[in-house]
């Protein structure tokens, strides 16, 4: 039987080098720049506000300001007329005050202003959700390693889990990079992602996995392309719809989505790639071999002969 | 030939029209609605119901229906606006006698509520409201009962005329014997207060000095009644706001989550909930000079300094007459045309009014208003809350006749008559609280929240069914059936669980619409490869199904895993995104599976295919 393939593995040094610069890029921006940290976990003071004209952001700049809030930070929210102000925990900032002073000298201009809504969240809740986001992530990935061990082998589990976090430094990084807001509903993406990018990585080990025992005296990286080849057609199409109804979200589904359907439309995107040219070629440094994937069965030792 | 057991088409018919009928409420929408009940828990009669019609049809109140249901009126309105117009003067209309809160009531046939079947309940975020955390001082809640210690300790020493100097360090109390023979009785005491109290010997050896201490358990029980008290007298406050559906709930340690949907003003939610206000009663020291206790910045003994709202000092007597703790009732109401708040007391209460008031007629009584604030400051680099607590004399008046368990205080604005007298009637906090969280979402963000977030289910929908048919022909239709029972199912689901729907739970429904389709994708994909490898049409239809089953599984599996660990460690909306994904994942496995499999097999399965347009 002549099974047709594709041979992605030949550029494996190829991309293997590109996602370690990506990976490097992406650690040295999330040491030196970090991340951009919304009020979930810095703690904080933020109202949302809608007025009937679009209002200067200078302007309300300069009101705050005069209401003692220079550290305010102002920006559109949706659309002209809508505006976001953030208000960084500090001494002394009676929460219950704040809200209304920042009403109030907003109203000054003679374009009139309603409250949409408005969120406070103290300093420890903040610090304590930043713990339990990372504990959270991590206690994930070691469940699905323990998942991944008990149903395939050792070699596929640690091919998994790099590809794992591979998707997810990455996306961190591209966060990082360009400073984009990261909130609650970012992190709840990205462990979003870590399931999904698995999803991927599965399909094609669970055919890895077949074709071992169906292709005898095979090369490794010649199944391992086989597989890859056998699968795309339903990696791109999966991975489509994703991506159309993450675009739906992204531009129908509201500011308040916005860094949700980002994340994971870039976890998509680099976990599909990384299903192909990071998890297979992985198991392939790896060595692996039929012997890894083949049932050995236990010779029946025959009681009755003397 | 590929044909489903009878029971297997049953089966999956069964489920699906199941989830049809959980997920039918929502189509009807919710009328925004007030529901009036008495305090006492009994129905209105038919003559109390007119008034009420009358009552709002001369104050043009529109409403569009009035009906009960377990002893309860529920009033619709066409629009929220009217609602929140009509509450207000319906509460004053019916003043003590019901209580009054805003809710939503879906516009389901009768039948269906006779079923009980209900729409989807909307998180804050799509309804609007207010989310509060609060954090329970509970160090405050030891301090206060070590306190309570040295007290009851102190006092049965004095009447026993032990001679000790006692005093509170830190969590510890020590005790220092002026005469060692008094070392049994000391210890005899300390039993009759708490036989599980923990005394030992101070370490310098000396036989007259003593450490009492708490023990664990009894730090530990302090601690949950501490919370206890605390939830179950925010319930009580949070009835007495009129909130339909609130929700009070213990979340940690030491936290309690706090959520009333509709309430538009966090501010008055947040001084009735958080506050700790309460009233003290006592004599004032008639025979100082309060100027010159102020200038010294010390109080005569047996007195205790404190100002009256324009800002004189004023000398109390240390000794509270009445307590915050003995009041029973109270209500808001004019006395002389002046604000006031009525007030009733328990026996023991009114058994110490009675005698106070009877030997000191024409003497002056002050009531004490004491209020917990929240004050944020920097200690070691650190914002921390600590609580602080105001005592300020609102009323200083003339005993002029003896009461004993009914009286009414002057002195307060109106505002202050009404939250006190909400404040006094739910009963006080047993420790001081912080607010660590709150989150306020206007009813018109929950509303574009709503229509967004369902615009980017129909549109993504869409996409995918328009791709799907596209690509797969006849199967993209099945695969787009099962799409379509999919999200049936999951908004049943979540109706028959009554999880609230979160905008990011939104998220996760389109998510799953996006990813619903993998397992079909991944099925059909392999028929054609059957089909390629030269295979029959009905048997690659078998094998399809077959052979990717494993992959299916593993896939959705560790998925799952990850909105598990999102849901475990999630809160508020976030877990509304690991709930939704979590039933996602299960119901497109059951559809993808079970319902595409069995109409494949009814079309395709009775008879001999050529070729198979996939």
């Amino acid at each position: 039987m002549n099974i047709k393939k594709i041979n992605f593995l030949s550029i494996r040094y190829i991309t293997t080098c590109l996602s370690i610069i990506l990976m490097l890029v992406s650690i040295t921006s999330l040491v030196f720049r970090g991340l951009n940290p919304g009020i979930d976990f810095t703690g904080g003071f933020l109202v949302e506000v809608a007025y009937d004209e679009p209002p200067s952001i200078v302007e309300v700049r300069v009101n705050l300001e005069d209401a003692g809030y220079s550290d305010a930070i102002v920006q559109n929210f949706g659309s002209s007329r809508d505006l976001m102000i953030r208000i960084l925990p500090r001494e002394n900032l009676d929460n219950k005050v704040v809200g209304k002073q920042i009403l109030d000298s907003l109203n000054s201009s003679t374009n009139s202003v309603q409250l949409r809504g408005s969120e406070f969240v103290s300093p420890q809740v903040g610090k304590e959700l930043t713990e339990d986001g990372g504990l959270a992530m991590i206690f994930a990935l070691i469940l699905i390693m323990i998942y991944i061990m008990a149903r395939f082998q050792w070699k596929f589990s640690i091919g998994a889990v790099i590809a794992l976090v591979h998707d997810v430094l990455i996306t961190l990084g591209i966060f990082s990079i360009f400073q984009l807001s990261f909130d609650l509903a970012v992190l709840a993406a990205i462990l979003a992602v870590v399931g999904y990018s698995l999803n991927d990585t599965i399909v094609i080990f669970d055919r890895i996995r077949e074709n071992f025992r169906a292709m005898r005296n095979t090369e490794t990286i010649d199944i391992l392309n086989t597989s890859i080849t056998q699968t795309i057609s339903r990696t791109i199409i999966t991975s489509g719809t994703t991506l159309l109804v993450l675009f739906a979200l992204y531009f129908i589904g509201g500011k308040s989505l916005e860094g949700f359907s980002l994340a994971l439309i870039i976890g998509v995107l680099i976990g599909t790639y990384s299903s192909i040219f990071v998890a297979s070629p992985s198991v392939l440094y790896l060595n692996v071999s039929t012997t890894d994937l083949i049932v050995t069965k236990k010779e029946e030792v025959d009681d009755g002969m003397p | 030939m590929n044909q489903y057991p009878l029971w297997k088409n049953l089966l999956v018919m069964a489920i699906v029209l199941a989830g049809l009928l959980l997920a039918i409420p929502n189509f009807y929408g919710e009328d925004p609605a007030l529901i009036v009940a008495k305090e006492n828990g009994v129905g209105f009669t038919e003559s109390e119901i007119e008034d009420i019609k009358v009552y709002l049809e001369e104050k043009e109140k529109s409403f569009s229906s009035i009906s009960t249901k377990n002893n309860q009126l529920l009033i619709r309105f066409s629009d929220v606006e009217s609602q929140i117009n009509a509450s207000d003067s319906i509460r004053s209309y019916l003043n003590r006698v019901a209580t009054v809160a805003l809710a939503f009531a879906p516009r389901t046939p009768n039948w269906m509520n006779k079923l009980d079947l209900n729409p989807m309940s909307l998180g804050l975020d799509l309804r609007g409201g207010v989310y509060f955390k609060f954090e329970v001082d509970l160090d405050a809640a030891i301090d206060q009962r070590i306190n309570q210690y040295v007290t009851d300790i102190n006092k049965s020493l004095i009447d026993q005329r032990i001679r000790r100097n006692i005093k509170k360090e830190g969590n510890r109390i020590r005790i220092e014997l002026s005469n060692p023979e008094d070392y049994t009785a000391t210890r005899r005491t300390i039993r009759d207060v708490d036989n599980l109290l923990r005394v030992t010997n101070s370490s310098n050896a000396s036989i007259t000095s003593m450490i009492v201490e708490m023990t664990e358990d009894q730090l530990k029980e302090r601690r949950d009644f501490a919370i206890q008290q605390n939830i179950l007298t925010m319930r009580n406050r949070v009835n007495e706001l009129g909130v339909a559906e609130p929700i009070v709930q213990r979340q940690g340690l030491d936290r309690i989550i706090v959520q009333l949907p509709g309430v538009q003003d966090p501010t008055q939610a947040e001084r009735i909930l958080g506050a700790t206000a309460t009233l003290e009663f006592r004599l004032v020291c008639e025979n100082e000079n309060a100027f010159e206790a102020e200038e010294k910045g010390r109080a005569p003994i047996g007195c205790d300094l404190f100002y009256e709202r324009s800002g004189n000092p004023v000398l109390l007597k240390k000794k509270a007459i009445v307590t915050g703790n003995q009041l029973v009732d109270a209500s808001q109401n004019f006395s002389q045309g002046r604000p006031a708040v009525s007030i009733r007391l328990d026996s023991k209460g009114s058994k110490s009014m009675l005698e106070t008031t009877k030997r000191n007629l024409n003497k002056p009584m002050a009531v004490l208003f004491i209020q917990q604030r929240q004050e944020t400051k920097e200690e070691n680099g650190v914002l921390v809350n600590s609580a602080v607590l105001e005592k300020e004399v609102i009323n200083i008046a003339t005993i002029r006749g003896v009461f004993s368990s009914q009286f009414e205080i002057t002195g307060v604005s109106v505002y202050e008559a009404n939250d006190l007298s909400i404040l006094l009637r739910a009963g006080a906090l047993a420790a001081p609280i912080f607010k660590v969280e709150e989150k306020t979402v206007g009813p018109s963000l929950g509303q574009d929240n709503i229509d967004k977030g369902f615009s980017a289910i129909l549109i993504g929908l869409a996409v995918v069914i328009f791709f799907m048919a596209f690509y797969y022909k006849g199967f993209g239709l099945i695969a787009n059936f099962g799409l379509l029972i999919n999200l049936v199912l999951i908004v049943g689901i979540l109706s028959l669980l009554q999880a609230s729907l979160t905008l990011p739970g939104i998220a996760g429904i389109v998510l799953t619409v996006g990813m619903a389709v993998d397992a079909n994708v991944l099925i059909f994909e392999r028929i054609r490869e059957e089909i390629r490898n030269g295979n029959s049409p009905q048997a690659s239809i078998t094998a399809g199904y077959q052979k990717v089953f494993a992959t299916i599984t593993d896939a959705n599996v560790t998925t799952l895993i990850a909105a598990l660990v999102l849901f475990t460690f999630g809160t508020g909306p976030i877990k509304g995104f690991a709930v939704t994904l979590s039933i996602g994942i299960i119901t497109s496995l059951f559809t993808a599976i079970l319902a595409s499999r069995a109409v494949v097999n009814i079309v395709y399965g009775q008879r001999t295919i050529k070729k198979l347009r996939i």
